[in-house]
């Protein structure tokens, strides 16, 4: 497996497998409320609805000449990375809250009790929001898939890393039966925002005619670049917020550099 | 509204999200590197400057607001 093979494989487990937390929280939570059988089928319509897409466009993406491609997918990339990247920073440096599973469950949980009395036999209800759950979820994990796969003209590499992430997360959530509240959801997103931020500059560039010194060998400078440098502003923006919290502080208002320092901390 | 267009600006924020400025940045740096490219100056130190540019002024502006 190359380099950039490699890349692949890694950046669409990590997606995959972040989203798939995500995902089985709000299975979890309507199956242990209302019904697991109708949660379940959710689950299964979503994924072939999944699959159908990308079966669907991956075929009509690598059909595009090879330039536009790499120019098209690059920048999509670039864009959706620059997302990841930019939400993971705030995080770090503690001004958006981190995505907290055991939260959601409850929030999804308390939905599912309130959305009326379960109904035997198929639950519409659970049906409903797991379906709803799996697909938005995935449909940032098939764009990853096909963006990623249709450039290196290997979606199925791409479709196998993402079916193993999803595979180790479901085993993990049977294990639990819980919640992955412990998953180092921010970091993944962190490290996925790094990898589609990077490819996505090297291919737009290489789409839009230069060339790289080094030519592949670029990427092993530019991925930790720009690790470092998404590191460096989480740096600088936890110092700003801390300094701005004791401004605040001092006018007798709540202290916000303590909210800062927590997040940091946590 | 229109299903359709419901549709688009689901793909548009799907894709681009709320921070259209990102995105019209990385489209304008594609196209100088590409301009860039047609002469005989190394074009590839673009993108990267560009990223460096569009995320600190996005977390800039997400830090204000």
């Amino acid at each position: 497996m190359s380099g950039a093979e490699l890349g692949l494989a890694f950046s669409v487990f990590l997606a995959c497998a972040v989203e798939a937390v995500e995902a089985l929280t709000i299975v979890l939570a309507v199956g242990a409320t209302r019904s697991w059988s109708s949660a379940l089928s959710g689950v299964g319509a979503a994924t072939l609805a999944l699959a159908a897409i990308v079966a669907a466009l991956g075929p009509a993406l690598t059909s595009l000449p090879i330039a536009a491609l790499r120019v098209a997918v690059g920048g999509l990339l670039l864009v959706f990375g620059l997302q990841w990247l930019r939400k993971a920073v705030l995080r770090s440096a503690g001004l958006k809250a981190m995505h907290d599973e055991l939260a959601t469950f409850r929030e999804e949980s308390e939905a599912a009790l309130a959305a009326g009395e379960r109904q035997s036999g198929f639950d519409g209800y659970s049906f409903t929001i797991s379906f709803k759950g799996v697909l938005l979820e995935g449909l940032e994990v098939a764009f990853i898939v096909l963006t990623f796969g249709a450039n290196q003209h290997h979606v199925g590499v791409a479709a196998t890393a993402a079916g193993v992430a999803v595979l180790l997360v479901v085993a993990a959530g049977v294990a639990a039966r819980a919640p992955l509240a412990k998953v180092p959801e921010n970091t993944m997103k962190l490290a996925v925002g790094v990898m589609l931020s990077s490819f996505g500059m090297f291919w737009g560039a290489e789409g839009a005619g230069a060339s790289w010194p080094g030519g592949d060998g670029a990427l092993l400078a530019i991925v930790p670049a720009v690790l470092v440098m998404a590191l460096l502003m989480a740096r600088a923006l936890r110092g700003a917020a801390a300094t701005l919290g004791a401004h605040v502080g001092a006018a007798g208002e709540p202290r916000a550099v303590e909210t800062a320092e927590q997040a940091v901390s946590a | 509204m229109s299903r359709a267009r419901r549709f688009l600006m689901g793909v548009w924020e799907f894709v681009v999200g709320d921070d259209w400025r990102t995105a019209l940045g990385v489209v304008l740096a594609l196209g100088a590197t590409a301009l860039l490219a047609t002469t005989s100056v190394a074009a590839w130190w673009i993108m990267p400057l560009a990223v460096f540019l569009l995320l600190a002024l996005s977390l800039r502006r997400a830090a204000r607001g």
